[in-house]
């Protein structure tokens, strides 16, 4: 049972780091991408060849497994990115389908065996699990914050700008080919990195496992948690994660059909569409130059918003 | 060797695929024509279709090995697969897209896909994970053409497709209702001043995209077998031919159908791809034809304006 929890801890980190990479792309600048699954792929295969064939550690393979996505993404994005929304989104979902069938084709039984991540000489085993939930939320925290100082920033707002209107955001100077390209690729290379450390836990590499169903997945967690919020995103990693193990926590998985979380996921993207469109925690009201104290804000995040928001 | 021969066999098994690719990328075309979306369930309903198509063709069969009863409960599967899906479709639209019309553009893509999810688990739950093959209605032996193997089934299978397009065509350019569909695709708020129900028109688009759909699930089940995530490839690669032939134009997804169908059987043996890439073909020719031509073949270049 603590087991599951720690297990379900672990796996929404890993889901979170590639919410938060979906988020960047999805959340703020607007483009429905369906190819994470490809990005953790690539990441995944990089850290493993890196880590057993080349005999390196783990913490070189890291960066550049979210150098492999991202230059990836960023070959991609180029020609795919001045695609209009619903185009770009069968486009990456083929891409994500091209990845798949390309690692299978290359090497269908996977990787096996890779060693062990090691930071001053202690493993990190999967048997001991509360030191890999540390990594891992460690750099989900990273992550969170690099992302949340960018949201804030001047490219963040060009982003939002893009997100809301192409040819207003274009009309007032904003490259927007490039802040395109740009989240695209920073979204590819967490992507990259959140296959790094599913590699590190499972130590093995499956092309079998980078499906589709991954991709709609971390954008379900996305919606669910409000899109262009990486709070709401973290929320909706965990959530999501929830529903995939909760037969195994309560002890039905033999009862509970392995595709009821999946239906699960397909009720969720239509209901939140149709109820809720900005998601739990809804968009995130960051106000710049906020005169607020820390208190305050704590005490009016609590509250209910007071006008609706559009 | 690969010599002529092999490639008009090459030829003439793109033109079977084509065929069932240009059915399903009707949906596809109709549908972005009215609403300006990509109805990402299509592939779904497909298979949807495929398997009630399936189950009353196996119902209605029984024992009987009786060859022109096996021809008629055929065709009698075959329509009221349509049907079924049909209603589907039009219940799909009612529920998981009509609320989201007005709404970012975004969202009734997003609804769209979580729809695909659940039919497909859905049907990989009820039915389970294993394929089924979809029985020949006749004695599949293949006639031999000057060289040319022809399988009845692909004889069936263009037949079907090209009645179904005549009916279409002569449905959407010659009836009071086909007049309707073409004016909403042309301007929906104009066209319901003039007193069209563009709901109606709507709905009526989802059923016959999702009849020609199930058709194409029945005949595309003879070649691929009938499983639960049948639709999610063909579906894409129809929708590929849809956007080759001009997104919104229906000659378009017919024509873009057929080249899709045909580039798919040929390109692999001439540009020496290994099969089992095959699907990375048709991805390829998606992003080539929009960065060439995004409108499509047939279709009109539209300006954006503000």
């Amino acid at each position: 049972m603590l087991n599951f929890f720690q297990l379900i801890i672990i796996y929404a980190g890993i889901y979170a780091l590639m919410a938060i990479g979906q988020n960047c792309i999805t959340g703020n600048t607007g483009m429905l991408s369906l190819c994470h699954a490809g990005f953790f792929c690539i990441g995944s295969y990089a850290t493993g060849i890196i880590c057993k064939t080349l005999g390196l550690s783990f913490w070189f393979s890291l960066p550049v497994a979210a150098l492999c996505s991202a230059a990836v993404g960023f070959l991609i994005g180029v020609p795919t990115l001045r695609l209009k929304g619903d185009y770009l989104c069968i486009a990456t979902l083929g891409l994500g389908e091209i990845i798949r069938n390309i690692a299978t084709n290359v090497n269908p039984v996977g990787m096996m065996a890779i060693p062990r991540a090691e930071l001053f000489g202690y493993q990190f085993s999967s048997r001991n699990k509360i030191t890999f939930i540390i990594l891992v939320w460690c750099f989900v925290l990273i992550a969170y914050f690099l992302f949340r100082q960018l949201a804030h920033s001047r490219i963040g707002r060009a982003m939002i700008a893009v997100r809301e209107d192409e040819v207003a955001a274009q009309s007032n100077g904003i490259n927007v080919a490039k802040y395109k390209i740009g989240s695209f690729t920073l979204g590819a290379a967490i992507g990259g990195t959140a296959g790094c450390f599913a590699t590190a836990y499972t130590l093995t590499v499956q092309p079998g496992s980078y499906t589709f169903m991954v991709s709609v997945m971390v954008l379900c967690m996305v919606v669910l948690g409000g899109m262009g919020n990486l709070k709401g995103v973290i929320l909706g990693a965990f959530i999501i994660e929830f529903i995939q193990y909760f037969p195994q926590l309560v002890g039905l998985s033999s009862v509970i059909p392995a595709q009821a979380s999946q239906i699960i996921y397909g009720l969720v993207l239509v209901i939140m569409m149709i109820c809720r469109p900005q998601g739990i925690l809804g968009r995130d009201n960051y106000r710049y130059g906020d005169p607020r104290s820390l208190r305050e804000k704590i005490r009016d995040s609590f509250k209910r918003p007071s006008k609706k928001e559009a | 060797m690969t010599t002529l021969i092999q490639y008009l066999q090459y030829l003439l098994n793109g033109i079977t695929l084509g065929a069932i690719y240009a059915l399903i990328a009707l949906g596809y075309t109709m549908v972005y024509g009215i609403l300006k979306f990509i109805n990402f369930a299509h592939g779904d309903i497909l298979m949807v279709g495929a398997y009630a198509g399936l189950f009353i063709f196996t119902f209605l069969l029984g024992e009987s090995t009786n060859a022109a009863w096996m021809l008629i409960a055929f065709f009698i599967a075959m329509l009221l697969s349509m049907a079924f899906c049909a209603l589907l479709g039009m219940f799909i639209e009612r529920v998981a897209y009509k609320p989201l019309r007005n709404a970012n553009r975004l969202a009734p893509l997003l609804s769209a896909i979580g729809v695909s999810f659940i039919l497909s688990n859905g049907a990989a739950w009820l039915f389970g994970a294993q394929s089924r093959r979809f029985p020949y209605p006749f004695d599949d032996t293949p006639i031999s053409i000057a060289g040319l193997a022809i399988t009845p089934h692909q004889i069936l299978t263009v037949l079907v497709s090209v009645i179904m397009m005549v009916v279409l065509t002569v449905f959407v350019n010659k009836t009071r209702m086909g007049k309707a569909m073409r004016a909403t695709s042309l301007d929906q708020s104009t066209s319901e001043l003039m007193g069209i129900d563009v709901n109606k028109v709507i709905s009526l688009t989802f059923a016959i995209g999702s009849a020609l759909a199930a058709v194409g699930g029945i005949l595309a089940a003879f070649d691929f077998r009938v499983y639960a995530s049948m639709g999610t490839m063909t579906g894409l690669k129809a929708f590929v031919a849809a956007v080759i032939g001009g997104i919104g134009n229906i000659q378009g997804a017919m024509l873009g159908g057929l080249l899709l169908g045909i580039l798919e059987s040929i390109g692999a043996p001439l540009f020496g791809i290994p099969s089992a890439l095959r699907d990375t073909i048709a991805f390829a020719a998606l992003i080539i034809i929009l960065l060439v031509k995004p409108d499509g073949i047939l279709g009109k270049n539209e300006r954006e304006k503000v």
